[in-house]
């Protein structure tokens, strides 16, 4: 070993959540025991999460990694030479050849995992704000032109074309625009806007400053959700970091345009991830869904011109600036271009975020990269897009993930998240689920929605009870179709999604002898 | 840790004032509060509709409309559990009966002495490592009975629940 030892441990939620405060701890105090030199970097989490703690060194060969780590192992680490990359029961090599990282195209979160999230100089090292030096230099419209022509379509759920709805802020005449960060992150089963948060905040950031030098607009707002208390505080830090480095505030780098960013917390509401929702939100006010039109493009925040996306369509956008939009468009399928962060969830052995890009098909990414499931038994099921997505049974796991692919089974890619479960599932309950959390999370706005979730969950407890299952199934079907096509929004619209898959696939779970009578 | 130690209408007067002028201050006016004292009291209602020019109805509903905004105080620790599909499928649900069943604890309450409340979340963005929970705002991963069992025995503990060595 030449000179101070560099050891990375990550400060990942999920890292943290599996005791990496309590490893960082350990090594800290075994390198002082043993009288060694090192220096600690806290990183984000490379996304092999069943891996965390996961601890990686500098070798003359590049970063190798240990995992998982417990306090326990750190001493053994130590007594291995792992400051030089010594062999150890938890070695996992170097890490950029590791088979998982390998198999990815890691656009957006390259760095997540590898920088210290909240140095600039790291970042900057990283090929950090590359894009933002060519946008200084662009005119608005030809930025938008960059995003339209990389066919970046929103990651929030809906897939909108960015650039479509770039471009429309930017021709929109108002005083004051607003770019809004929405980092709501609702769905079940998803996690990437949080790793990027906590993992490489500064891109976040550089995409929303690109954002605000294509439409004019000169503040932006990012909404997290409350349940992220550690994303929000490592983004707060980076919102300051970025502020006194001369990136935001009224003059972005010199250039004499304004931009500043101001982070706000959600408040446990689901619904506040619905565009309009959020931006009432961010008012101040009961998060009720707003009636379009008018597009928030058009009278968005405080009633101005406004950007909505995704923390992950932001994200991609200094990728898209530096290396410019066909060296994007260049992965996935159709029109589904670019990566998709896969966050595979659940019951599963190797969950984690595998960046990939789209077309992979579920089987390879469950089985290869997952592992099956963590139970050991059998996948039965897998929910893709959050909790307005389909139930798939294993007949479907040859769909390939792309948007369009999805909308054919009546399905939706959402968010990326994929969930997996074994064959103790009951989608029956899993149905019944659907309607009590539409109940639970409705704004209140329209009848289908407030009413029909009730009516639905209602409905659901009968049939699983067995009470007259032909008419209540009946009754079931007509309020599917009432809550998909009169709803306000996806909320109430898309419910249906989760419930009518479960009836179609997997029909024996609403067909059960009721609990009650089969124990007699 | 924040310690809740009691609404104090001085200083909640003093949050008011200081955070009034931000664009859309309701939101974080009310976590400030409930950051504060853990809950935030109906009393502050009209202060609030008058320093944001806005109908005692239209802040109440907000309070209200907000599953974080507490309207009673919480215990002294706060478990927040995650309920949703992904925490489903590796077994939150057994998680919550455990906690009834060992402890008699009920999900979305205060337990009876008034030490600990347990909350209902959906997702916490941990979902490759469920079950998942938030102990006092810090996030604990592949929870199961056990964890939980040694996180009720530290609630009377003045010390966060995970400031210590129980979640090896
Ligand atoms: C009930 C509901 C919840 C939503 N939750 C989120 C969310 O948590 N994050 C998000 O980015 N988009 C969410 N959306 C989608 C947003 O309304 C919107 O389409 C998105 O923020 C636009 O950004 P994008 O074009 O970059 O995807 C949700 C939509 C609905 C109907
Ligand atoms: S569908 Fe539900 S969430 Fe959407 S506007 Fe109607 S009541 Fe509100
Ligand atoms: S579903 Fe429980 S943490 Fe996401």
């Amino acid at each position: 070993m030449s000179g101070r030892a560099r050891v990375f441990i990550p400060a990942d939620s999920a890292a943290l959540s599996v005791g990496a405060e309590r490893v960082a701890r350990a090594i800290r105090g075994e390198a002082e025991a043993r009288g060694v030199d090192i220096e600690i970097v806290r990183t984000g989490s490379r996304g092999l999460l069943w891996l965390e703690p996961m601890v990686e060194v500098e070798t003359a060969d590049g970063r190798v990694g240990y995992g998982p780590i417990a306090p326990g192992d750190v001493a053994s680490l130590f007594a291995a030479g792992f400051l030089d990359g010594g062999a150890h029961g938890r070695s996992l090599g170097r890490i950029e050849v590791h088979p998982l990282i390998a198999r990815q195209t890691r656009l957006t979160f390259a760095r997540v995992g590898v920088i210290d999230p909240l140095s600039l100089d790291d970042y900057r090292a990283h090929g950090g704000f590359a894009g933002l030096d060519k946008a200084l230099a662009m005119p608005p419209a030809a930025i938008v032109e960059a995003v339209l022509q990389s066919g970046l379509r929103g990651r929030g759920g809906a897939g909108f074309p960015t650039g479509i709805k770039w471009r429309a802020v930017l021709g929109a005449e108002a005083p004051q625009k607003y770019v809004v960060c929405n980092a709501d992150e609702g769905d079940s089963g998803t996690f990437a806007d949080r790793m990027v948060m906590e993992g490489d905040p500064f891109m976040l950031i550089e995409g929303m400053i690109i954002a605000g030098l294509a439409s004019g607009a000169t503040k932006g707002f990012i909404y997290i959700r409350s349940e992220y208390p550690h994303a929000f505080a490592t983004f707060e830090k980076a919102i300051a970091t970025a502020r006194a480095g001369g990136y935001l505030g009224a003059s972005v780098r010199g250039s004499g345009r304004a931009f500043d960013i101001e982070a706000r917390l959600g408040a446990g509401a689901y619904v506040c991830g619905e565009e309009t929702s959020l931006l009432e939100s961010l008012e101040g006010k009961r998060g009720v869904v707003r009636a379009k039109p008018p597009i928030p493009a058009f009278q968005g925040l405080f009633g101005k011109p406004t950007i909505v996306n995704n923390v992950l369509s932001l994200a991609a956008v200094p990728f898209i600036l530096a290396e410019g939009p066909a060296a994007y468009a260049r992965f996935g399928v159709g029109r589904s271009l670019g990566t998709l962060p896969v966050q595979l969830a659940g019951n599963v052995k190797r969950g984690g975020l595998y960046e990939l890009p789209f077309g992979v098909t579920l089987r390879e990414v469950i089985f290869d990269i997952g592992g099956g499931t963590r139970s050991g038994r059998p996948a039965r099921a897998v929910q893709v897009g959050g909790p307005l997505g389909a139930y798939f049974p294993e007949r479907l796991f040859d769909t390939p993930l792309d948007y369009e692919a999805f909308a054919a089974l009546k399905g939706l890619l959402g968010h990326g998240g994929i969930v997996v479960f074994d064959d103790t599932v009951d989608l029956a309950a899993q149905a019944r689920f659907a309607f009590e959390f539409c109940a639970k999370e409705s704004c209140g706005k329209c009848t289908p929605c407030r009413i029909g979730a009730v009516r639905g969950r209602e409905t659901m407890d009968r049939i699983i009870a067995g009470e007259n299952r032909a008419e209540n199934r009946a009754v079931l079907d007509d309020l599917l179709v009432l809550m998909t096509d009169a709803s306000l929004c996806a909320m109430g619209g898309l419910t249906p999604v989760p419930v009518t898959s479960a009836l179609t696939h997997f029909p024996e779970d609403f067909e059960r002898a009721p609990l009650a009578a089969a124990a007699e | 840790m924040k310690r809740a130690t009691g609404w104090d209408d001085q200083v909640a007067s003093a949050i008011v004032g200081e955070l009034k002028g931000r664009d859309g201050a309701l939101l974080p006016i009310l976590h400030a509060l409930q950051e504060e004292f853990g809950y935030v009291d109906q009393r502050v209602v009209a202060e609030l509709a008058t320093a944001l020019n806005l109908s005692r109805a239209e802040v109440t509903g907000t309070i209200s409309f907000y599953h974080d905004f507490r309207a009673n105080p919480a215990g002294r620790h706060v478990i927040k559990i995650c309920r949703a599909e992904a925490c489903q499928s590796v077994g939150c649900e057994d998680l919550v009966a455990h906690l009834k069943r060992r402890h008699g604890l009920d999900v979305d309450a205060l337990s009876a002495d008034g030490l600990l409340t347990i909350e209902t979340v959906y997702c916490l963005g941990n979902c490759a490592l469920g079950p998942a929970i938030l102990a006092d705002g810090e996030p604990v991963g592949r929870v199961d009975a056990d964890t939980l069992d040694s996180l009720v025995a530290r609630a009377g503990s003045e010390r966060a629940l995970t400031d210590g060595e129980v979640l090896s």
